[in-house]
């Protein structure tokens, strides 16, 4: 038997027997548990790749509810890395305006108004189910073009036994259980991350004594394509905050603070779900409930993201609290990340240790969101009467005078992290612009018709600009593919790339962030750089 | 000299983490005694009267 745990929006991926059930364990050089957006998009980016994987999740396709509403543009770069991006900017909403209210005030209106040059937008709404079809979509294309790529749906993992050089893991089917044998194994099973209790793994971190109430209504109201955000709303029982997003479809996502001590079925009763609702959109307004939740968050990581054969990833990691769109966005990083070291080692062009700056750069990037996540939420739930007094104080003090809207936080939205000062980075030897140095992920700029990321290899890039390339096509087997542009014409790539350079040679790492960059550089320089990014100081 | 009301601190959040953490634990009264503290020390800082008397009212506008 398999637990169903919730309804599906999309049957994706079906309950299908396959012999190896009835037959002596199989290996596999990867398996990833756990069917969301973290799990698929690592695997098809393995898939396309060459490298063999195959994905068990405990259901057969993609989990009702809107859940992550907000994808960041990095996430947007590496979805279009994988082929999946522009099915979700043609269906998801582009925002830039927000509005913060307190009680029945405005206090300030910003404008993410993204800055030009790049494909993708700073943000669009979306709802996960259709974030995760359209990766599985893709990945039901690669498959076509012979990607060998796996899903068996309604396989749920029930046990784990690590072995020396691979764990063996029993999975319960409909037809009964057998056993799947792993080199590599990657737990993207979610935030209550069943493997990570096999393994009897800690979770530790801060718990935000706080209950919040989604409810996504479905109406054809006149509200404006923007971020709205109340500090104490002035409707009726509403709670401390409240957030009114739209989504596709005509959905729009409301949020209600409700506090610590609550009925949660009460609260979750539609007469009283739509009792408020009712009281924050004004009386007369028609709309249906798609879908109501009410959840509580916790800001935490695991120590250390890979222990020995198996890997975490996405909220099986990490956690953080929803302001701040951190928590899809930056499982998504986890997979862009993992993919070429994974499919590197398995190839044997790169030595085991690689695998360790997995755990090392994205624990950086948890800590970095878990930081802001958690400042967010300590100004939207003061925890004592002086922070109270002071978020208001900052409320207050914003209407008028620019300097303190700064210090208002409804969520500091998602950013790509930097890897600065971690082990793979090569030298930083230009003196150029600081949003593109070494351990940050390449800006996108335009290009004429199209983009600097389009141009990017699936592989490590060495990107010319107005400088000589050096003669090196390989480093130690893994290729190396050369992109020489020029700055005339193309000013943007010159003030994100070149500064006050005449010119430079970037080395660029698989998931795109910079390993080195050079004035100049010798083929020498390139190999000893690319060797450090392969994990070959680490050895 | 004059009051700079445009946004003057390089990481406001760093910041705001930082007065937060000042009164973590403090009971109200003790948490009262801190920020006078604190104002007074800034005052001294800026040192500039006018720019005191700007800020002064800048403050007490929001409560009238």
């Amino acid at each position: 038997m398999v637990d169903v745990r919730y309804d599906i929006a999309f049957r994706l991926y079906p309950y299908e027997k396959v012999p190896d059930q009835d037959l002596p364990p199989k290996r596999h050089p990867v398996v990833i548990v756990g069917g969301g957006p973290i799990g698929m998009a690592l695997a098809l980016d393995l898939g396309r790749k060459g490298t063999p994987v195959l994905v068990l999740d405990d259901h057969e396709g993609v989990g009702q509810g809107s859940r992550a509403i907000c994808f960041a543009k990095r996430t947007l770069e590496i979805a279009d890395r994988l082929g999946a991006g522009q099915a979700m900017v043609d269906k998801g909403v582009v925002w830039n305006v927000g509005k913060v209210f307190h009680g029945d005030d405005q206090v300030f209106e910003f404008n993410l108004q993204p800055e030009g040059g790049h494909k993708n937008p700073a943000f669009i709404n979306l709802q996960q189910p259709y974030f995760e079809k359209f990766i599985v979509d893709e990945i039901r294309r690669a498959q076509d073009n012979g990607a060998p790529i796996e899903i068996r749906g309604c396989n749920a993992v029930t046990g784990l036994t690590p072995a020396a050089d691979h764990v063996v893991l029993t999975v319960e089917t409909p037809d009964g259980p057998y056993q799947v044998e792993a080199d590599w194994l990657v737990a993207c099973d979610g935030a209550r991350s069943p493997l990570r209790d096999m393994m009897g793994l800690s979770f530790d971190g801060r718990v935000f004594e706080d209950n919040f109430l989604i409810a996504d209504v479905k109406m054809t109201a006149d509200f404006p394509t923007e971020r709205w955000f109340w500090f104490e709303p002035p409707f009726k029982d509403s709670g401390q905050s409240a957030l009114l997003h739209k989504q596709p479809d005509d959905i729009w996502r409301i949020d209600f603070q409700l506090g610590w001590d609550i009925d949660r079925a009460e609260e979750l009763k539609e007469e009283n779900v739509r009792a408020r609702v009712d009281a924050m959109l004004g009386e007369g307004v028609a709309y249906t409930l798609e879908w109501t939740s009410i959840y509580t968050f916790q800001c935490r990581r695991m120590q250390a993201f890979r222990h020995d054969r198996v890997f975490f990833a996405g909220d099986a990691a990490h956690q953080v609290s929803p302001f701040g769109a951190r928590g899809a966005n930056s499982g998504i990083q986890d997979a862009d990340n993992l993919a070429w070291k994974l499919d590197l080692v398995i190839r044997e062009l790169a030595p085991e240790p690689l695998l360790d700056s997995y755990s090392e750069e994205r624990v950086h990037g948890a800590d970095e969101n878990i930081l802001n996540s958690t400042r967010a939420t300590d100004f939207l739930t003061p925890k004592s009467e002086m922070s109270q007094i002071f978020r208001n104080a900052v409320l207050a003090l914003a209407r008028e005078h620019a300097f303190a809207r700064p210090l208002v936080n409804s969520g500091r939205l998602s950013v790509p992290c930097v890897y600065d000062g971690l082990s793979l980075n090569g030298p930083d030897l230009l003196d150029g612009p600081k949003r593109t140095r070494v351990g940050a992920p390449a800006v996108d700029a335009t290009l004429g018709e199209n983009h600097l990321l389009d141009h990017l290899s699936d592989g490590f890039t060495l990107l010319c600009i107005d400088a000589p390339a050096p003669d090196v096509e390989r480093v130690d087997g893994v290729p190396l593919t050369h992109l020489s542009l020029s700055a005339e014409g193309n000013p943007l790539l010159a003030e994100r790339y070149l500064g006050d350079a005449e010119g430079a040679v970037y080395l660029l790492r698989p998931d795109q962030h910079v390993v080195a960059r050079w004035p100049a550089v010798s083929a020498d320089e390139v190999r000893v750089a690319m060797q450090t990014a392969l994990g070959k100081d680490a050895g | 000299m004059t009051l700079n009301l445009e946004p003057n601190i390089p990481d406001p959040d760093g910041f705001y983490d930082l007065l937060l953490a000042a009164h973590q634990g403090l009971s109200k009264d003790e948490s009262d005694a801190l920020n006078a503290r604190l104002i007074l020390v800034l005052a001294n800082h800026i040192g500039d009267v006018d720019v005191l008397r700007e800020a002064l009212t800048a403050a007490r506008k929001r409560s009238e």
